[in-house]
């Protein structure tokens, strides 16, 4: 099957790519780009272990085909840190112990990225509803909401 | 009670050394390894749930572009009878026949035949190739039906074990086993009360995010190496080299990051058939499940028919009790029955007692540990019977649980004498808990359970190593699947005297560390900490001789005070202490490099108790519960690092109530599974649930130097009784069996 040239834009970065017409934007990620980070728990879009922003827009990478990513820009795990430090997101995420096996967290830190670039300010429910399409099997979602609050806050000192 | 103990790092919550790499999606996961001239495997399944397979032919498949080696059960060796260690692993034998079918096919999704090809898509074509002709027989579904002596067999071969006499006819009725005491008639006639009642609980999946995965390559010399996500590598190793037939020593298992497991990566599934397949191609071999394949072939837990009766006198003395467990294997045997049976009285003083458990083979997939393997069942029908006394003779049911409660001294139903244990005064803490004494909102119910998990020990090795200059290396082999290397860091920091941000942990591979059994049975805090605890001890003998050789001294006028050597007191000697540091940086003049280590099988694993408590809402228009409140307190002995207890808990609870509000494996007639999927198959997520309070209660195991109990699986056991519980409490409707699903509370409150 030939391949298709794609060319995005990943953290940043110009990135090109040859990619099969079927091929998912996950597999095209960890495959032939090497962004390893973003994990797959399902491939049917019910786990968001595969959480991507693209065009400023939260995606499952699985539901989504390489092609359409054409032209677009893409925010992935690896390029939520600051220069050399971490962002306020991933410090929380540590301070609060909201992960214990860590597989959904790059996921959960993604989708906290586009909930707080779009509403800096989320009450618990708003938090709860906004990840409901990220899975956690180990944490009961407790910290990780927990978290996500202290994230916003600490991003609106920032601000 | 022991005297609380001030500890200057044990019981803080620092992050994690493995955090950062967690949480910038640095860290290494089982399908993040890839190899350069990998393939890709893929594993043909049966698509009959009972079948006679009278024929495997991979021949097309070898023969098509692209595909390197295809094998099936003709290519494995006949495996020897045998167990393996580890945590509900069974016999390796059945596991070898689970990895890769022989003459059956034992469920819908068994593995058939598998390939590599040089891309996944191309390895998927070539099993549409193999040539399989199946003979389809009827599955057996049901629990009870599969105990009929005219029920069709799965295994012409099994005769039930455990029975007084060798039966002379095969049954699906594996083993059998009975515990029991005192005079259960008697009992049953001082009883004031008796409640009785069948409980049913469908087949339910660990539900870990990061399906399993695994690289192997094998060399022209024939050495192995695979990188997989596992909760034992060591494990792995050991059953791997028993299903191929091949050296130990010529294995080498590297254990990835594991994205969950609560018990259900304890056992093998592909490694076997990738070391097998990269032999044959000369060529690494990379195998990735798809989540599909996760909920048809890997260990769910259990599926379980509890009968259960008690009797009960009016001031809440429980006379007597009676249990009849039927739990289904799957398609081997192996069913955590004993356990569910060691456990349902567990937390109780009964003096007139009989279990019974069954460990029964069913068409489906061969179950797996899943966290306090078998407890949840049993003690779920006993919680929600006792909740019936309660209600019957009035009483509270915390009071109820008190006035039973097993204690220090208390003899266990399952054989030893309790020591100190925290259930009284996890019971307390409830009473005490603003969430107990607080009303019941409006339109909801409470329900109230305890649970229990004995916890394990076993074997573990650790080496701790000082750099040159004075910073420790924490090497030990059990994945860490919740934080673990902070708690080791903890332990060895305390231990040594030294800052917990100079300690590193690590997880060796099967070459690099010594063996540890599998990261389960909460057994790794406990365990693995009390062999780190040891290397440290031996690292602070070795520190203290070598003070005193460069002191003069005898060792024994030297002690060892907040990480520096110093001489003993009444010691005259005008020299400095020394620390870890400066000791590290002469050991070039003092002996070399400075290295601990330590290895045990340990003992003395303290049972672990818990009270957990839930508001919950029904909406009698759809069935919808909500879950108000839930309140988990829980005795971990000693928490290490008390935000990843808390965590233990709260994640124990959402799983616990996934559990018994809808999780749940649905089956068609043929033996298919319908829902195996996470949009069917639907485990909470956070939009379903509340905050999770937690309460840690700590009574010391006194096997630990730290005090540690393990704390990892008695948090799901209780929350599926609590979820029954506060349902009657609602609605006034009785509901025995799980889960709590939307159509099951209609049909109840229509019946009603
Ligand atoms: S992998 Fe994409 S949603 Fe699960
Ligand atoms: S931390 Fe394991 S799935 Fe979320």
């Amino acid at each position: 099957m030939s391949k298709m040239h794609i060319r995005t834009t990943i953290n940043g970065d110009q990135v090109d790519f040859l990619g099969s017409p079927q091929q998912s934007l996950l597999d095209a990620l960890r495959d032939e780009v090497g962004k390893l980070g973003t994990k797959e728990g399902c491939g049917t879009g019910d786990c968001g272990a595969c959480s991507v922003i693209v065009d400023g827009r939260l995606v499952c990478s699985c539901l989504m085909l390489a092609a359409e990513a054409e032209g677009a820009e893409i925010t992935t795990i690896e390029g939520i840190a600051e220069g050399d430090g971490l962002h306020p997101i991933q410090e929380k995420f540590l301070e609060h112990a909201a992960l214990q096996c860590g597989v959904c967290t790059p996921g959960f830190i993604v989708a906290t990225k586009a909930l707080l670039d779009r509403n800096p300010d989320p009450d618990e429910r708003t938090i709860r509803y906004w990840l409901a399409g990220n899975l956690c099997r180990c944490t009961g979602y407790d910290k990780i909401v927990r978290a996500v609050q202290d994230a916003a806050q600490e991003l609106a000192h920032e601000a | 009670m022991a005297e609380a103990v001030d500890y200057r790092y044990v019981g803080t919550s620092p992050v994690r050394p493995d955090g950062v790499d967690k949480v910038t999606g640095r860290a290494q996961f089982g399908a993040d390894q890839n190899l350069p001239n990998m393939l890709h495997g893929s594993v043909l399944r049966s698509p009959h749930a009972h079948a006679r397979i009278k024929s495997v032919d991979v021949s097309k498949a070898l023969a098509m572009d692209g595909v390197h080696a295809a094998v099936s059960g003709a290519d494995f060796p006949s495996v020897q009878s045998g167990e393996v260690g580890g945590e509900g692993g069974g016999d390796v034998a059945d596991i070898a026949k689970n990895v890769m079918a022989r003459d059956k096919a034992l469920y819908h999704g068994h593995a058939v035949a598998a390939v590599a090809a040089t891309s996944v898509e191309i390895a998927e074509r070539a099993l549409d190739a193999i040539e399989v002709e199946y003979e389809p027989l009827p599955p057996v579904l049901d629990v009870v039906e599969a105990m009929a002596p005219d029920a069709t067999l799965l295994d012409d071969n099994c005769f039930t074990k455990n029975l007084p006499e060798k039966p002379d006819k095969p049954s699906n009725i594996a083993s059998v086993m009975v515990l029991a005491r005192g005079d259960l008639d008697a009992g049953f006639e001082q009883a004031d009360v008796v409640v009785e009642g069948e409980y049913r609980i469908p087949m339910a999946h660990q539900g870990y995010i990061e399906p399993h995965a695994c690289t192997a390559t094998v060399n022209e010399e024939g050495k192995a190496t695979v990188w997989c996500c596992t909760q034992g590598h060591f494990e792995f190793r050991a059953m791997t080299s028993k299903i191929l037939n091949w050296k130990i020593g010529d294995l080498k298992f590297i254990a990835s990051e594991i994205g969950g497991g609560f018990g259900g990566k304890t056992v093998v599934y592909l490694e076997p058939v990738a070391v097998l397949l990269s032999k044959h191609a000369g060529r690494p071999v990379k195998m990735v499940m798809s989540r599909e394949e996760v909920f048809r072939a890997t260990g769910p837990t259990s599926g379980s028919v509890c009968r259960v009766k008690i009797g009960a006198q009016n001031d809440g003395k429980i006379t007597a009790a009676k249990a009849w467990l039927a739990y289904e294997a799957g398609a081997f045997a192996g069913a955590p029955v004993m356990p569910g049976a060691m456990s349902i009285f567990a937390p109780y003083e009964i003096e007139n007692f009989l279990v019974e458990g069954h460990d029964v083979l069913v068409n489906k997939p061969k179950v797996a540990a899943y966290r306090a393997p078998g407890a949840p069942q049993a003690m779920h029908a006993f919680e929600v019977a006792l909740d019936d006394i309660a209600r019957q003779i009035g009483m509270d049911p915390l009071d109820l649980r008190m006035v039973n409660a097993a204690d220090e001294g208390t003899q266990a139903p399952y054989g030893p004498k309790f020591p100190a244990i925290g259930f009284k005064a996890c019971i307390e803490a409830a009473k005490k808990h603003p969430n107990y004494t607080k009303p019941v909102p409006e339109g909801a119910g409470r329900g109230v359970a305890a649970g229990f998990w004995f916890n394990i020990g076993m074997q573990s090795s650790a080496e701790v190593r000082i750099n040159e200059d004075g910073t420790v290396i924490v090497m030990e082999g059990n994945p860490d699947i919740g934080g673990s290397r902070a708690s080791m860091g903890l332990m060895a920091a305390e231990t040594l005297g030294v800052p917990y941000e100079q300690v590193k942990t690590y997880i060796g591979d099967t070459e690099s560390t010594g063996f540890c059994n599998v990261t389960g049975g909460s057994r790794t805090t406990f365990a693995t900490g009390l062999a780190v605890v040891q290397a440290c001890e031996d690292i602070i003998a070795q520190c203290k001789s070598r003070a005193a050789a460069t002191w003069g001294m005898d060792d024994d006028q030297v002690e060892w005070q907040d990480g520096q050597a110093v001489p003993a007191p009444g010691v005259n000697a005008d020299v400095s202490p020394l620390s870890l540091a400066d000791i590290a940086a002469s050991a070039p003049k003092t002996g070399g490099p400075i290295l601990g280590r330590a290895s045990l099988n340990a003992q003395g694993a303290g049972a672990s108790f818990s009270v957990n408590f839930g508001d919950l809402k029904v909406d009698p228009e759809t069935g919808a519960v909500e879950v108000l409140s839930f309140t988990g307190i829980q005795d971990a002995g000693k928490a290490i690092h008390p935000a990843f207890v808390e965590g233990q808990m709260q994640g124990g609870a959402a799983q616990g109530l996934g559990w018994a509000l809808n999780e749940e494996y649905i089956y068609d007639a043929d033996g298919v599974m319908e829902n195996a999927g996470f949009l069917d198959y639907r485990v909470p997520v956070a939009s379903d649930l509340p905050m999770i309070d937690t309460q840690i209660v700590e009574v010391p195991n006194p096997s630990h130097p730290y005090g540690v109990r393990g704390v990892g699986e008695t948090p799901i056991v209780a929350p599926l009784a609590v979820a029954s519980n506060a349902v009657r409490d609602a609605t006034g409707v009785r509901i025995n069996d799980l889960p709590l699903s939307p159509p099951r509370i209609l049909a109840a409150l229509s019946n009603d």
